[in-house]
């Protein structure tokens, strides 16, 4: 960093300072004719983005190769230990690595592992119904995040749609109930169903798609189901919504408020662990396998014989499954349902989980949902910011760490055969 | 007065003819809006190959620019038509110095980095602009004041078209002869043309490939600002929202014109536009915004290189 530089970040400060000038300063009162002069936001937006810019050029000088998610390779039985680096005239960045790894290393991910499911079970009894609500709202979103990692993390198509198979899910515990009276637990399954016939439907016609355009014809899709259920009054009661819709019953137990919130707050729990449990497995399969095969490279993957539309066809299905599932248990959650709760942007929160954690790793969306879901919530001054900082989140991510925070592993396999032949 | 008696005086089936005639005016007037903003998308996809998700807010903030300024003029008591043509300048130009910032700030780090991550960095970047005109201006709508000039409107067109939607004309087909001679016979267009069929070969030759595509961002955004300009002081009132689904929709024009050509842009945004209003008009004016999603989808799956367009050869 030297004086050139600053003086450069000098001169893009002003630039901002010019560029925000009419939308940030200046405000008209169209009532009384009158203009708020709001300097002082000239004032934040010139030190802001000064002080931005020193981080961006900082960050952008070290940043190595542009834009390229590196996946980290790592074989299951490393050995690490402390020691390796102990003594030794290691730097800050590598003693901290080294530090990572051994709290992460192979044997003391079980008691990790188990150390968050208990937290997640006594969560509720600890804590206020409020807390428990935010969190069943943010364990929704971790649910949503993991199925739509399916498709973008692994199989690497930009899905801006994936609101609608949620909405397809809640609207069809919504109509159910409302016109046959069928409880939550029957819906479940059925949400469940025909959110992945919807995805089945929207995955025939793209197939052939990539990137740019399926983007934009999965956020059509979203849009077409977002009016439809805006407009078709008799069954889905158009912008009003379906109100009184029952939440999740227990062998026909009544319960009040405080009970049916823990109730439901267990029940995404329980569909949060299944999620994770059906999604590691998929990973690892040789479906799954595929999928990441067709996601770095379709042309490379189908001439080594993969069947590139089943597998497509696969990937929107199981992503919406998980879509479907949610949906119904939003639905009982907040017993209210209209066409608002399911906007294109929903999907961008949904798309900014995946991208803050990680594309294609299991823990970094887990952490990347949490963390934007409920930082929000207990910052309750900056709430009016969120979509911004989303919007900002999606960028800067793709600039400086496109792989997320948890950057996906992938799976190596290691050769003891190797050591053999050498002695 | 003397055009409402004569209307009057028509049979059923000549108002049939009316309504069609006057559906036609107003697919025209949509798709010359679409036109001013699909050229935006079919220039820079021409030579970055992206979807520049941002490019609707561009055209959302452009409007927005010319209310505040218009306020600001009318308060200094300027005259009607100094009005105009100052807020749209300085709307204009703010909105090119928009455009050029996004690409520096978003696209440009971005250039070798996978399609996946330009596209989401594409749509943080639009999301960021929604909500940054959200919390520092306003999420009602505003009323935006009708500043365009009463022309008068020819004979046989009288009743079926406004003052508003002949300006819209005229000014869409001004814009589109300029841009057309700029393309084809100034040095500028040269260089980007070149850029948009082989960027390596452009940058051995000589040309200044960052310029280039700074250039594209700056007049594509120009042409944005003013469509948002004049379709805001069409129907009257804007909120921070309007760019999403014109952008989304003027999309759908360029590839339905074959994306990259910018005669198909003009093209596919006509089509459009018409499609839209006679679906609106005839079929059901609820689900006038899931017609265009149809044609999309319907587009690429027959013909995917658009209508104009080349088709893509897909390397290895």
């Amino acid at each position: 960093m030297n004086f050139q530089e600053i003086k450069r970040t000098l001169g893009v400060a002003l630039w901002f300072v010019f560029l925000t000038f009419p939308i940030m300063v200046i405000q008209v009162r169209q009532v009384d004719m009158t203009i708020d002069w709001r300097w002082e936001n000239m004032i934040y937006v010139g030190v802001g983005t000064f002080v931005g810019g020193l981080l961006w050029r900082f960050a952008l000088s070290r940043r190595k190769t542009p834009g390229k998610a590196i996946p980290k390779v790592v074989s299951e039985d490393e050995h690490v230990s402390l020691e390796a680096v102990a003594g030794t005239g290691a730097s800050l960045k590598q003693r901290l690595a080294a530090l990572w790894a051994f709290v992460t290393q192979q044997k003391f991910r079980r008691g990790i592992y188990i150390a968050f499911a208990v937290l997640l079970v006594v969560f509720p009894l600890v804590n206020s119904l409020y807390q428990t609500s935010i969190m069943t709202t943010a364990l929704i979103y971790v649910m949503l995040a993991l199925g739509l990692n399916i498709v973008i993390g692994l199989g690497g198509m930009l899905h801006l749609g994936y609101i609608a198979f949620f909405a397809v899910g809640a609207y069809t515990y919504g109509i159910l109930n409302h016109f046959f009276g069928i409880g939550f637990w029957l819906a479940l399954p059925l949400g469940a169903f025909f959110a992945t016939v919807a995805g089945v439907l929207l995955a025939l016609p793209v197939i052939r798609l990539r990137g740019d355009y399926l983007a934009i014809v999965t956020l059509g899709f979203a849009e077409i189901v977002r009016i439809v259920f805006n407009n078709w009054n008799s069954l889905t009661g158009g912008p009003q919504g379906i109100g009184g819709i029952p939440r999740p019953g227990l062998f026909g137990i009544e319960m009040n408020l405080s009970m049916a919130t823990t109730y439901t707050y267990y029940i995404i729990v329980a569909a949060v662990a299944l999620t994770i449990f059906v999604v590691w497995r998929f990973y690892n399969s040789r479906l799954g396998r595929a999928l990441v095969a067709m996601g770095e490279d379709d042309i490379a993957a189908e001439s080594m014989g993969i069947d590139i539309t089943r597998i497509k066809v696969i990937a929107f299905a199981l992503g919406s499954l998980w879509a479907g599932m949610g949906g119904v248990i939003f639905a009982s959650r907040t017993t209210f349902i209209n066409p608002a709760s399911f906007t294109v942007w929903q999907s961008v929160i949904v798309l900014s989980c995946v991208v803050l954690g990680g594309m294609g790793s299991i823990p970094g969306v887990i952490v990347g949902a949490l963390g934007l879901i409920l930082i929000p919530e207990y910052l309750r001054a900056f709430s009016d910011y969120r979509m911004l900082m989303f919007g900002a989140i999606l960028v800067t991510m793709m600039v400086f760490r496109p792989g997320g925070l948890i950057q996906k592993k992938r799976k190596a396999y290691t050769f003891p055969v190797e050591e053999e032949r050498t002695s | 007065m003397s055009s409402a008696c004569f209307r009057s005086a028509r049979t059923e089936d000549n108002m049939d003819t009316e309504y069609f005639f006057r559906l036609f005016f107003s697919g025209l007037t949509r798709g010359s809006i679409y036109a001013l903003l699909a050229l935006g998308y079919t220039m820079v996809y021409g030579i970055i190959k992206l979807i520049n998700f941002a490019h609707g807010e561009i055209y959302m903030i452009g409007a927005f620019i010319a209310l505040i300024m218009s306020g600001v003029f009318s308060i200094m008591g300027m005259p009607t038509l100094a009005i105009l043509v100052l807020a749209s300048l300085v709307a204009v130009v703010y909105s090119s110095a928009y455009g050029y910032t996004v690409e520096k700030l978003a696209y440009k780090p971005l250039r070798r980095a996978p399609r996946l991550s330009v596209l989401i960095g594409a749509i943080g970047m639009s999301l960021f602009l929604q909500n940054y005109v959200l919390l520092s201006q306003t999420s009602n709508f505003l009323p935006f004041p009708a500043m365009l000039p009463t022309l008068p409107i020819p004979g046989p067109f009288r009743g079926l078209m406004n003052s508003s939607q002949l300006v819209i004309f005229i000014t869409t087909a001004v814009v589109m002869v300029i841009l057309t001679v700029l393309i084809k016979f100034t040095k500028m267009g040269k260089s980007m043309r070149a850029t948009s069929q082989d960027r390596t070969m452009a940058t051995l030759v000589g040309i200044n490939v960052n310029r280039v595509i700074s250039w594209t961002f700056i007049i594509g955004s120009f042409t944005a600002a003013l469509g948002g300009i004049l379709i805001s002081s069409f129907i009257g009132q804007i909120n921070f929202y309007i760019g999403f689904i014109a952008g989304i929709k003027a999309f759908v024009a360029a590839v339905l014109g074959g994306i990259g050509s910018v005669p198909g842009a003009v093209l596919g945004s006509l089509v459009l536009g018409m499609a839209e209003a006679y679906a609106a008009g005839y079929i059901s004016s609820q689900y006038e915004d899931v017609f265009a999603f149809v044609i999309l989808v319907f587009i690429l799956i027959f013909k995917p290189s658009g209508l104009l367009g080349k088709p893509e050869v897909q390397k290895v």
